[in-house]
């Protein structure tokens, strides 16, 4: 394996980490404003409190990776999505105070203006990411040197959409697992009825998402062929999906838990496969399009870099399964919390 | 002003970047203040100090996620608005900026959830570790930015591929990279920067309480310890920034010329300006105050030695004077006032009359506003100082924009940022205000003991000695007041 083929599955393991860890954030998020009580919407937020700093990191690593390893996608990308990126930005900062300062003052006022800030940035942020995702499968605008050459309102169209609420249907049901792992009691039953509601509304999603990428995109399987254990993925991911409501029924939501995560890995491969070797399709021209290898750095950068991945990331899940571990359990209120 | 696509990037940078910048220094001083006062409780089991660990934690979690919600606009901002410049460095610059993501990021962020949420989850020595951790993330954070940024400066450790609108930098040797001629320097000097600001915070609100006299034990320890940390920090920052011109001086000429308002080179002797107003076109200063010949002594150690000036370098290259001049001489002054003050506090301190002084007092609770400005004052001479540079003397700042986006989309962000960061900042405020006034919690004192926390605070408090206590009398009863409690008192 070349050194920007090694690259590109790095982005995509740090892109799969921050999909399944800030994932079930941003669906806690997004299914804040269902809870009714104060006292519930606090037990949602210490669930997701000691962790969802550090599943951002995800997402800040993914970017500097990108930077690092394929500047003139990072620049393409960033620059063509202007808008769309401050939007992005102005979700992560609401929803970063929301959290911290939410449970701070007493006044109804006060947390209702939070709780709404944390829902809608919750709820932008998820469609956003996958309005972005949508939009590399059907290819930018991008012209001979690199450079978006078209207008947000390019980026609106209907698949890309589909593909944004694809997304956030994803994210709550893999947020409402979650919350159904860190709570007890008549709340936890509640939380159960939104795992099958929200499940239902991801398959549906899945279904008519799958359909209309088989129609309007042949272009996204055609790596399949090149890739015939990418079927396997697709066989696995099924099954993980299908497991989901085995293991509720089973009272084993743990596995349900894993199984939603590896769908949401599974889900990344196939849009990584789809694309490779591209980063960004260019739709004028696909001569234009940026891949890991004309929007690369160095191979001496990516060497270097790949040393230092090499040196940190044994650190990085070391600490984040033990960060894990330290919060294990069922959320407690109490003196600390948010 | 013409707002073009450029200039609006610029102020969108600018503000940005200056908004973010309140908060990591205090992130990394405060880190260095946890992780003293945890010490200080482990070895003496004492209370107080858990109760003092407990209350900046408070207040650095709060400090912490503003630096996280606004730092992750900085990531964003190189590919949005300076896509060129992004194209042109990612190769040298991004090793830096992953480095900082795989090193910093992950340990702050990881641990920043023991330290805030892990008190009765994990063990004393953990929650020491942990602490240890988060502090030593928010410096090797700074380390990797202030590495990129001084590559910025003085850039070493590549070669240019390609030509025109296609040249970029690509690496060659990394650690040339990593220690440009301007690294050590500005990096000692920015975490300087960093501690002054943390020991100035804990002094403000440390004289505050004793003001008001609330927490009158936890305030007069942690200021009496914030004081000798920021003595010695605010003597350091001298030094290096005394090291910094001089290194500046060498590498970045043009920005040494107009930081010193050194605008046209002289015959003999160069004049250290004390204080001037640059006229609009840069090109003479006005009601300029100077001591003649010491800019060449500083430099030179020979005061008839001219130090070269603004004139030497070729005018489609020289950075605008009035802003780096005037945030230069901000940060002197600052500086010059904070070790003034800082040694005033410690002679009388000496004296055994230090708390006694409650104009001074007052004064310190509004010096903290010092070390921010000098702090941002510091990295607007770097950053205007380096223009019309992005990467000096290579990439114009002009050339790193941009081209997929308008004028009117940047515009439209930088309304954005101002509306959120405005709301931010008054909540920040209001947060940080409400913990300041809740102030620590009482220590946990032993069931044995009847009177409660605050009784035992306001005995004490009362059996003080008003004609003044020294340094010994007001340790050992301070100590005498929690001694009981170290045998009894365990963790959970």
């Amino acid at each position: 394996m070349d050194l920007n083929t090694f690259w590109f599955l790095l982005i995509g393991v740090l892109l799969i980490g921050y999909a399944i860890l800030d994932g079930f954030d941003l669906g806690v998020g997004a299914l804040h404003l269902f809870a009714r009580s104060d006292h519930d919407r606090r037990v949602f937020l210490n669930a997701i409190g000691p962790v969802w700093d550090g599943n951002e990191v995800w997402l800040v690593t993914f970017g500097g990776a990108l930077f690092a390893a394929f500047p003139k996608a990072y620049a393409t990308a960033f620059s063509g999505f202007y808008l769309a990126f401050m939007f992005l930005l102005c979700a992560l900062i609401f929803r970063a105070v929301a959290i911290e300062f939410r449970s701070k003052q007493e006044p109804t006022i006060w947390r209702s203006f939070w709780d709404v800030a944390f829902f809608a940035a919750s709820v932008s942020s998820s469609l956003l990411f996958g309005i972005a995702v949508g939009n590399l499968i059907l290819g930018l605008p991008i012209g001979a040197d690199g450079d978006f050459r078209g207008q947000l309102t390019d980026l609106v169209r209907p698949y890309a959409l589909l593909v944004g609420f694809f997304n956030l249907s994803m994210f709550m049901m893999h947020g409402s697992i979650y919350l159904y792992l860190k709570t007890d009691g008549e709340l936890q039953q509640r939380v159960r009825g939104w795992i099958y509601t929200t499940f239902g509304v991801f398959c549906s999603l899945y279904a008519i998402t799958t359909i209309a990428t088989l129609q309007a995109l042949p272009g996204a399987t055609r790596n399949f062929a090149h890739f015939p254990w990418v079927w396997g993925v697709v066989v696995l991911n099924v099954l993980a999906i299908a497991n989901i409501p085995r293991a509720l029924h089973k009272q084993a939501p743990s596995y349900a838990f894993f199984s939603s995560s590896c769908s949401i890995a599974a889900l990344v491969v196939l849009f990584g496969v789809a694309i490779f070797p591209n980063m960004i399709i260019s739709s004028l021209n696909p001569a234009w399009s940026l891949t890991i290898y004309n929007a690369a750095s160095s191979q001496k950068a990516l060497g270097l870099m790949r040393n230092i991945a090499f040196l940190g990331l044994p650190f990085v899940l070391t600490y984040t399964i033990a960060i894990y571990w330290v919060f294990r359990g069922k959320v407690k209120i109490e003196k600390h919390s948010y | 002003m013409h707002l073009d696509l450029l200039v609006l990037s610029r102020i969108q940078f600018a503000m940005t970047i200056m908004f973010h910048y309140l908060f990591p220094p205090l992130s990394i001083g405060l880190g260095a203040v946890l992780v003293f006062m945890e010490a200080m409780y482990l070895k003496t089991k004492d209370p107080q100090y858990e109760a003092i660990t407990r209350f900046w934690t408070r207040i650095f979690a709060a400090n912490f996620a503003m630096g996280v919600a606004t730092g992750i606009v900085m990531e964003f901002e190189f590919g949005t608005n300076w896509a060129a410049f992004s194209r042109y460095v990612g190769d040298v610059f991004g090793s830096a900026l992953a480095s900082e993501g795989i090193f910093a990021f992950f340990l702050e962020s990881g641990f920043l959830a023991v330290l805030v949420f892990g008190w009765d989850r994990v063990s004393a020595r953990f929650h020491f570790l942990a602490t240890c951790m988060v502090a030593m993330g928010a410096t090797f954070s700074a380390i990797w930015i202030v590495v990129a940024n001084s590559w910025m400066q003085t850039p070493r450790g590549f070669h240019i591929i390609g030509s025109g609108l296609t040249a970029r930098a690509e690496i060659t040797d990394f650690w040339a990279m990593v220690f440009n001629p301007s690294t050590i320097n500005r990096l000692t000097h920015t975490l300087i920067g960093a501690y002054i600001l943390g020991a100035f915070f804990v002094m403000s609100i440390s004289a505050y309480y004793l003001l008001k006299d609330r927490h009158i034990d936890f305030a007069r320890k942690s200021f009496k310890t914030a004081l000798v940390f920021g003595t010695v920090m605010s003597l350091a920052a001298g030094l290096t920034g005394d090291l910094n011109a001089r290194m500046i001086a060498r590498y970045q000429p043009a920005k040494f010329a107009v930081a010193e308002g050194n605008l046209h080179t002289e015959k003999g002797g160069t004049a250290f300006g004390l204080f001037g107003i640059p006229d609009a076109n840069g090109e003479r200063m006005h009601y300029e105050v100077a001591i003649p010949g010491l800019l060449s002594v500083l430099m030179y150690g020979d005061p008839h030695k001219p130090v070269p000036g603004l004139d030497q370098i070729p005018r489609a290259d020289r950075p605008p004077v009035i802003v780096p001049y005037m945030s230069y001489h901000v940060m002197i002054f600052i500086g010059t006032y904070l070790v003034g003050l800082s040694v005033l506090a410690c002679f009388l301190w000496w004296r055994g009359i230090l708390f006694q002084q409650r104009w001074l007092l007052w004064v310190f609770v509004f010096s903290v506003v010092g070390p921010y400005l000098a702090n941002e004052a510091g990295w607007v001479t770097a950053e205007v100082g380096r223009q019309p540079w992005i990467v000096y003397g290579l990439l114009r700042t002009s050339e790193g924009l941009s081209k997929a986006v308008q004028a009117n989309q940047v515009l439209g962000s930088i309304v954005m940022f101002m509306v959120v960061y405005a709301l931010l900042f008054a909540v920040w405020v209001h947060v940080l205000n409400d913990k300041i006034g809740h102030g620590p919690d009482a220590p946990h004192e032993p069931p044995s003991t009847s009177t409660t926390a605050g009784g035992v605070l306001a005995v004490h408090a009362a059996t003080e000695d008003p004609a003044g206590y020294s340094l010994t009398a007001d340790s050992d009863s301070w100590e005498g007041s929690g001694a009981e409690a170290n045998h009894q008192e365990g963790r959970h």
